[in-house]
């Protein structure tokens, strides 16, 4: 690690989150296609604030044609928006949480007040363990086909091995993420189960069982980000986005201790996660032993509650998952549930890439 | 391989075959869906947005303008208008019709959105803009929930349409 210190980067101008909505998180929608999943959840994202897209001057989205192997579907996912007359628009190959990003800088510039930041991504049309092994190094790796859930049971057993977790942590994390998810109704697996009950279930790829697994979603989720006086024309309880950074690691595998995360960690000291105490942390672990190499990374203490809203054990919508996260967070402080809370958003094989964002109330 | 060969004789790799094959099951959606379903049927169907009252065929389910369902189905009739066309001289691939042949935007009566077809019946010397075609649709047992449903577009024998009817659509 470098001995430079890192420093925390303030914040130029306040960016509130506005408004949040996601769609059902479903194994499988039978019937929409994407423009269809996506347009009511753009459509309640403004309602719920009162809005319309004249009152956004910048959209961005992040989702993947790999999932469905179409062409262009970013293209016309913007039929779900409606884009005549011609609107400034975006999109990133990524999890919403970094649209989110991108929309973040461009309202640091002060050029615009409001943007709109959108994913979608629907698993079910092809098989998603082979089109994220795509996601890895063309040369060495991809042709080896290595599906994600051994490689996040290669990151669980070096977990194990350095004495850091055991079998039963993670079905502990997953009968927690059950239980929560059971109050909110978006979540797709919702019970009342214990730890013990879960240790039955057979190993996928030992040492994960099904229940360390996140389930395979399709779904959608919007956030409308506001800044300057719309953010207090637009709410009565502004949450506001207190620190904000992204961080990688190296394609290599070999080349990483997949026991931590050090982006994690320097994505958090640069987004100031230290500078206070923090109520709520909505983390973006699919796997649930990476719950424990997140909390370790972002030094978050056992008094902090983790994933109320059940997390990606209970939804796992790829490309929107992340910003989810950040949704989820900024609905426990908009309810004054939670005064300061952190998200986090994960890319990539075995929490390659770290996204954090701290948010906090008045 | 030449096992006595060193690498410095064999030079750097310079290519790599990887393959990739990944299969997808295909989800039209509920408007394409009514569509696709018209045509099974030797219709074309299409949806109108309830705001700017714009007719579009094959509808994706939301209106590109507004941003709203476009619920409304509207069923159009057998007869439309060429926008834009080109003659393709150009041998490929797979090709299954023999060349040359015209491809054209048709704008049906009603629709306000063309889509592509092909056009038969007709030198390809006398294709232009404003032409008025009609749709040949393959026979009854042969419709499938597909645009091969749809075998050609031919002249229907109308005057040209105005110029002013379809300048919107090119």
């Amino acid at each position: 690690m470098s001995a430079a210190a890192t420093a925390r980067k303030p914040v130029r101008r306040p960016v509130s989150i506005a408004s949040f909505a996601q769609a059902d998180n479903v194994r499988r929608e039978n019937e929409r296609n994407e423009v269809e999943m996506l347009q009511p959840v753009v459509a309640e994202v403004f309602a719920n604030i009162g809005i319309t897209k004249d009152d956004i001057g910048f959209i961005c989205s992040g989702s993947t044609d790999y999932l469905i192997g179409g062409p262009f579907s970013f293209v016309t996912a913007l039929d779900a928006v409606g884009v005549w007359p011609p609107r400034a628009e975006s999109h990133v190959e990524m999890d919403g949480a970094w649209a989110l990003y991108e929309a973040w800088v461009l309202l640091q510039e002060g050029e615009i007040d409001a943007a709109l930041v959108y994913s979608f991504g629907r698993s079910s049309p092809g098989n998603l363990s082979e089109i994220l092994a795509l996601q890895l190094d063309p040369y060495y790796l991809a042709p080896l086909w290595p599906d994600p859930v051994s490689l996040a049971a290669l990151q669980a057993r070096a977990l194990i091995d350095a004495g850091k977790a055991t079998e039963e942590d993670f079905a502990a994390i997953a009968s927690r993420s059950r239980k929560d998810a059971m109050g909110n109704p978006k979540a797709q697996v919702a019970s009342d189960i214990s730890a013990e009950s879960l240790m039955k279930d057979d190993y996928v790829v030992s040492p994960l069982r099904r229940h360390a697994l996140p389930p395979i979603t399709d779904g959608a989720a919007a956030i409308v980000l506001a800044a300057g006086d719309k953010a207090r024309e637009w709410s009565d309880t502004p949450v506001w986005i207190s620190g904000f950074d992204h961080r990688m690691e190296t394609h290599s595998l070999g080349a990483r201790d997949l026991t931590s995360s050090p982006s994690t960690a320097k994505a958090g000291e640069v987004a100031g996660v230290a500078d206070g105490s923090i109520d709520v942390a909505e983390l973006h672990a699919p796997f649930a032993h990476q719950e424990i190499i997140l909390k370790e990374a972002l030094g978050l203490g056992n008094g902090v509650r983790i994933n109320p809203s059940g997390g990606p054990l209970a939804a796992n919508p790829i490309m929107s998952a992340g910003l989810i996260r950040i949704g989820e967070a900024a609905v426990r402080i908009a309810s004054g549930e939670a005064g300061r809370a952190v998200a986090h958003a994960t890319s990539g094989p075995c929490l390659q890439q770290n996204l954090v964002c701290v948010l906090e109330g008045e | 391989m030449d096992d006595e060969t060193t690498t410095e004789e064999r030079g750097p790799v310079t290519t790599l075959a990887t393959p990739i094959r990944l299969d997808f099951e295909f989800t039209p959606g509920i408007a394409l869906s009514h569509f696709l379903r018209g045509l099974e049927r030797g219709k074309f169907i299409g949806q109108r947005c309830p705001k700017c009252g714009k007719v579009y065929v094959p509808s994706r389910g939301s209106c590109p303008t507004d941003g709203v369902p476009t619920t409304e189905e509207v069923e159009l009739g057998n007869t439309g208008t060429v926008t834009t066309y080109c003659v393709v001289n150009v041998p490929f691939a797979g090709q299954s019709i023999e060349i040359p042949y015209i491809c054209a935007q048709v704008l049906l009566d009603g629709a306000n959105l063309s889509f592509m077809g092909l056009i038969q019946e007709i030198p390809t010397d006398q294709i232009r803009m404003g032409m008025r075609v009609e749709a040949v649709w393959v026979a009854p047992e042969e419709l499938t929930p597909s645009l091969a449903s749809v075998k050609y577009f031919r002249p229907s024998g109308e005057p040209d349409a105005d110029y002013d009817t379809y300048k919107e659509y090119l």
